[in-house]
């Protein structure tokens, strides 16, 4: 479970995030959507502790996340998956240490990593023969996929997606929504996507979450989607440059 | 106030403005240097991932060798041709051999090893940490349960004060069989007493003070690098800029540095 409330943090000037508050329930695969620059990657950066917010509590699974002086609470940190934009894999280093590379941290033996790393491989459909290769020897597509096979390999009880299906063809992204699906309900994992691309956001969610201005300014099941009458939806769905959300937000 | 007087006011308000604000943004930058100085020393205290270390050493070290060895070898020739011509070439076997191992080993040796090294290891340290920053690859670590400083930072650091020392040993021997080299054959000095004369003007002190500069440097090109490096924003134009920062501050550094050391160790 995720529960973020009052929320705040602003880059100088600049407000990103004004008072959010957003509550996932345990299970739930959650997608955020939202213009660009509305914060919904610093929202997911306030939840791993990578951005320390202004103000505002966050909990994971019960517990708070950030102490009273907003200063993160490792102890409490939960095993966290977590897929990228880029995908951020480690060029240095193969495919398969990229995908074991937790368990090469708490000093698993390579042997045993390498064959789960191949197991978790395999579960995203991508073959051994790869595993030997370096990020860079791969396509964008095969990238996103191995991303997603190092974020599932720790067994994690919560995931979070930053815009999955970015830079893919529609067919690799497609491929990927339906993979993430898989191994979500496969995991039992609580998930968070944030993302603009409403394909994604169909197949993935089961609640969607409008993100504006720093604020939830719509949430339902994803079958509502196609129902509200509410014009921020209307206008994001139908990708309109007409309407109540303004190009300058950028 | 007549319009002059308004335009002068104006002109001055802006020098202060633009005096205030660079001090402020200097004072700014310090404050975070030490902030991540002190982050890379609590990973002393922290897992040591050894194989990182090894591979630093070697990028560090080994792979530095043929530049340092290089650059050491010409200025030891170099600096026993100007000591020949622009002295007095009376007693002048016993001169250029002291003057250039004792130039070698307590300042050419560490400073130019140091520098070049800088060129070289602060900008592939900053450059790659920097495309790590703005890939997200670093962000990525933490979310994998890993300290960055620990994995990252601290592997470079310690490699760098390790290493420095002993490419700065090779510099030294190789910097003065540069000068002998150029004594016996261009200057027509006998190999041998060239060598006993460099023994007997050279102290251990010598070359444990240039060691010991060389340590000080090898931290100062790391940390930098690495300081650079994750301070990277933007993309390709903002890592250019982190890597350029890193070899001119490690280098600036280094002089100085290195002036407050000589002080320090052969002044008092």
């Amino acid at each position: 479970m995720i529960e973020i409330n009052n929320l705040n943090k602003k880059f100088q000037n600049n407000i990103v995030l004004n008072d959010l508050a957003i509550k996932i329930e345990a299970g739930e695969s959650a997608v955020v959507i939202g213009q660009s620059g509305t914060g919904k990657s610093v929202m997911l950066k306030c939840l791993l502790g990578l951005i320390k917010p202004d103000s505002g509590s966050v909990k994971i699974n019960n517990k708070e996340i950030y102490d009273k002086n907003l200063k993160y609470l490792k102890k409490n940190k939960p095993k966290i998956g977590m897929l990228f934009q880029g995908g951020a894999l480690f060029d240095s280093l193969p495919i398969w240490k990229n995908v074991g590379f937790t368990s090469l941290q708490n000093k698993v033996s390579e042997k045993i990593c390498k064959i789960k790393a191949v197991q978790t491989l395999e579960k995203v459909g991508l073959g051994s023969e790869i595993s030997d290769l370096f990020p860079s020897e791969i396509s964008g597509g095969m990238q996103k996929r191995v991303a997603l096979a190092r974020a599932i390999f720790p067994e994690p009880n919560i995931i979070f997606f930053d815009e999955p299906t970015t830079g893919l063809d529609p067919i690799s992204a497609d491929v990927i929504n339906k993979l993430i699906l898989e191994r979500v309900k496969d995991l039992g994992a609580t998930a968070l996507t944030i993302t603009h691309d409403m394909a994604s956001a169909r197949t993935i969610a089961s609640k969607v979450y409008m993100l504006h201005q720093g604020k939830i300014i719509w949430n339902g099941n994803v079958n509502e989607l196609g129902k509200t009458d509410n014009k921020f939806i209307l206008q994001f769905i139908k990708g309109e440059s007409n309407g109540p959300i303004k190009l300058h937000n950028n | 106030m007549n319009i002059y007087q308004k335009e002068w006011n104006n002109r001055l308000m802006k020098i202060l403005f633009n005096t205030g604000s660079s001090v402020l943004r200097f004072f700014q930058e310090t404050g975070r240097l030490f902030i991540f100085i002190l982050n890379t020393l609590k990973a002393i205290f922290s897992r040591w991932y050894m194989k990182n270390i090894f591979t630093q050493l070697i990028s560090i070290g080994y792979l530095s060798l043929p530049v340092v060895a290089l650059t050491s070898f010409f200025t030891g020739g170099a600096l026993a041709i100007q000591i020949y011509y622009g002295g007095n070439q009376f007693n002048s076997e016993i001169i250029v051999s002291s003057i250039v191992a004792l130039g070698i080993t307590r300042e050419l040796g560490p400073v130019l090893g140091g520098i070049v090294v800088a060129g070289r290891v602060s900008a592939a340290i900053a450059a790659e940490l920097g495309t790590m920053k703005v890939t997200e690859q670093i962000d990525a670590l933490k979310t994998l349960s890993t300290d960055p400083f620990e994995y990252l930072v601290f592997p470079r650091v310690i490699a760098g004060i390790i290493a420095l020392p002993i490419l700065v040993g090779f510099a030294d021997i190789i910097g003065i069989m540069g000068g002998w080299l150029v004594g016996v054959q261009s200057l027509g000095f006998n190999g041998t007493t060239y060598l006993q004369n460099t023994e007997i003007f050279l102290d251990s002190s010598d070359i444990f003070s240039g060691l010991i500069k060389a340590s000080v440097f090898g931290f100062i090109i790391t940390i930098m690098g690495c300081y650079h490096g994750f301070n990277s924003e933007g993309g390709a134009q903002g890592v250019g800029k982190s890597t350029m920062n890193a070899v001119v501050s490690s280098s600036i550094l280094i002089l100085a540095t290195n002036y407050i050391m000589t002080n320090l160790l052969f002044v008092s």
